[in-house]
């Protein structure tokens, strides 16, 4: 039985933690300079830290908390190959190869969106009418996900606040007196809203950096505390073997995984190099020297947010859960923080979550909006006549609008399993358009025609394959490949992925080569030390 | 990226496939399972890497002063 008090307690811990944030976007506005560049860029003034917390903040999602522990509850330690370690490496492969590149090439240039410079390389506007709603289409699920993921986590964390109130009924006996769905992600998006807003990416980038210390900090704090609480020794080394002695032996290893998932996984965090939304915080880097820092410690960064919650994970396994837990994995976290901390750290864990969860919506947001106001009503000649206090207005029109659209959608697809699974689907998406970004800054041979094809064969081979896979009701889907003395079973990702590379590289083979003097611009000579 | 960070790099996308291991349970000290022992080490080395790369083989022309071209892009 939920103490309402208890409840209470959390419910204020999150109300105090919003507000905190919205104090954040005020302040960020104070020191905004009412320019376009300052409001959608920070006018390129973010240094190392800051970047280093941004970006790791804007790349971990919900999924690195709740989904991790989640996954690891039901697969075991291989979930930390499968998805951190192998992001180790590539996540900072992407800063280092792509990020610092693209940094260069939209200081010289001026761009503000990854639209705007894949237009001035290929010498092609038209390929902005073709990227823009594929791009577009990728983020909005990501939107999606945070926004009801935040609804679910808070309605969790404050069951049992407001049992006898009817506006805070649920059907589910578990989730009765909690606030409910609709509340908490209008709450989470006008706090969203408002900061972004206010502040722009100044005021995003501070929150990002401020929740992305957060979560960190509490994930640490969480596992420290559960350990000693499941394990019950005298300190952390001996709670942990406790608890560890009694897993699975099946979750300790992976001989329940499969190899050939677990080398195409490799593939996902490739996806990094073509994010919209970090393509904009890339270049609000003050130096190229500001990207070092995140190069280096963003594979530690993940392994001090991923190891402690593997290991809640699997230690979950050995408790006697109800079963609306067991059947969920996603609740295995918060149903052990609420169950087994006290109510003050259960509502900064709250906080933790909701920290990561919109340390990644606020960029999302805020990059869309650009996106619609720059290259969409920036394209036309009359967008391009505004001035930077109206290209402001608009940006922030559409921040409202994108704002609003998602929680709009929330509410209607609230519920619907689909919609995470539809994540997963994004990721790929991304991942497959990551040759055409490598190419446009390394293969000086890419012409527009190879990219409208690889953007083209991106689009429909995901298309066709997310349908066989029953609109990614079949999680497990696969494509079978059969070889003359075996049969592969090949994820999606993998698939998609070849064909855009093959599609691009031989449709730019076929076309004429862009101009020297065109490429110049984008290649310059190295100079001789 | 010099050819020693490619090498270096595929090595560790080598190592993190780690098939040889793939059913080993053991658990170091008692608490920590050989597979996510490995993994975590993989994460260490790759920090490791990249903080070579980055001090000793950072490319010298991200440094070189940005010489704006006007905002051709931007307008495209």
């Amino acid at each position: 039985m939920i103490e309402p008090r208890d409840a209470i307690a959390r419910l204020i811990i999150i109300c105090i933690y919003l507000t905190v944030l919205v104090l954040v976007g005020l302040a960020a506005n104070r020191f905004g300079r009412g320019t376009r560049r300052d409001y959608l860029l920070a006018s390129n003034s973010v240094g190392p830290f800051m970047l280093l917390l941004c970006l790791f903040g804007t790349t971990m999602t919900a999924f690195a908390m709740v989904g991790s522990s989640g996954e690891a509850y039901q697969r075991g330690i291989g979930i930390y190959g499968l998805m951190a370690s192998s992001s180790g490496i590539l996540h900072s492969f992407c800063v280092f190869l792509i990020g610092t590149r693209l940094w260069k090439l939209g200081q010289r240039h001026g761009y503000t969106t990854q639209i705007q410079f894949f237009q001035d390389r290929l010498q092609c506007r038209e390929i902005g009418w073709l990227l823009f709603p594929v791009l577009v289409g990728l983020v909005i699920p990501y939107l999606l996900i945070g926004v009801i993921g935040a609804g679910a986590a808070i309605q969790a964390m404050t069951a049992g606040a407001f049992p006898d109130n009817a506006w805070f009924h649920s059907d589910l006996p578990s989730m009765n007196g909690g606030v409910p769905p609709w509340m908490g992600t209008l709450a989470i998006c006008l706090v969203v809203l408002a900061y972004v807003f206010l502040g722009g990416m100044r005021g995003t980038t501070w929150a990002n950096a401020a929740q992305t210390l957060l979560f960190v900090v509490l994930g640490l704090v969480t596992f420290y505390m559960l350990a000693m609480k499941i394990g019950g020794g005298d300190n952390l080394v001996e709670s942990m073997q406790n608890a560890t002695g009694k897993v699975d032996s099946k979750l300790l290893s992976r001989s329940e995984m499969s190899k050939i998932s677990f080398l195409s996984y490799l593939l996902i965090p490739l996806s990094m190099g073509m994010f919209p939304h970090l393509f904009q915080h890339w270049l609000t880097a003050r130096s190229a020297k500001s990207f070092r820092l995140s190069i280096v410690l963003h594979p530690l960064f993940i392994m001090l947010v991923w190891m402690p919650c593997i290991y809640i994970g699997i230690w979950g396994t050995v408790l006697d859960l109800p079963e609306g837990i067991r059947s969920n994995p996603n609740s295995v976290l918060p149903y052990l923080v609420q169950s087994e901390l006290s109510p003050i750290i259960a509502g900064l864990l709250t906080a933790g979550i909701l920290a990561a969860i919109m340390s990644s919506l606020d960029s999302q947001v805020l990059c869309v909006g650009t996106m619609f106001a720059t290259d969409l009503v920036g394209a036309t000649g009359a967008g391009r006549r505004l001035s930077d206090g109206t290209q402001i207005w608009v940006a922030r029109i559409f921040v409202v609008v994108v704002m609003a659209a998602t929680w709009g959608l929330s509410m209607a697809l609230m519920g619907n399993r689909s919609v995470f699974a539809l994540g997963v689907w994004c990721f790929s998406g991304f991942a497959a358009l990551f040759p055409l970004v490598f190419a446009a800054l390394y293969w000086r041979r890419l012409t527009a025609a190879g990219a409208v094809s690889a953007v083209l064969t991106m689009a429909g081979s995901w298309i066709f394959l997310f349908r066989e896979s029953g609109w990614g009701a079949n999680s497990g889907y696969t494509v079978k490949l059969q070889l003359p003395t075996v049969q592969l079973s090949l994820d999606p990702v993998v698939v998609i992925f070849v064909a855009t590379a093959f599609s691009m590289v031989a449709t730019s083979l076929m076309t004429r080569a862009p101009a020297a003097d065109h490429l110049a611009r984008f290649f310059p000579e190295k100079k001789k030390h | 990226m010099p050819l020693i960070g490619w090498l270096l790099t595929l090595l560790l996308l080598v190592l993190h496939q780690d098939w040889w291991q793939w059913e080993n349970d053991t658990l170091f000290l008692g608490f920590l399972p050989a597979g996510l022992a490995w993994h975590m080490g993989i994460s260490l080395a790759a920090a490791a890497m990249w903080a070579w790369i980055v001090w000793f083989r950072w490319p010298a022309e991200l440094d070189e002063e940005v010489v704006v071209t006007g905002q051709k892009g931007a307008e495209s």
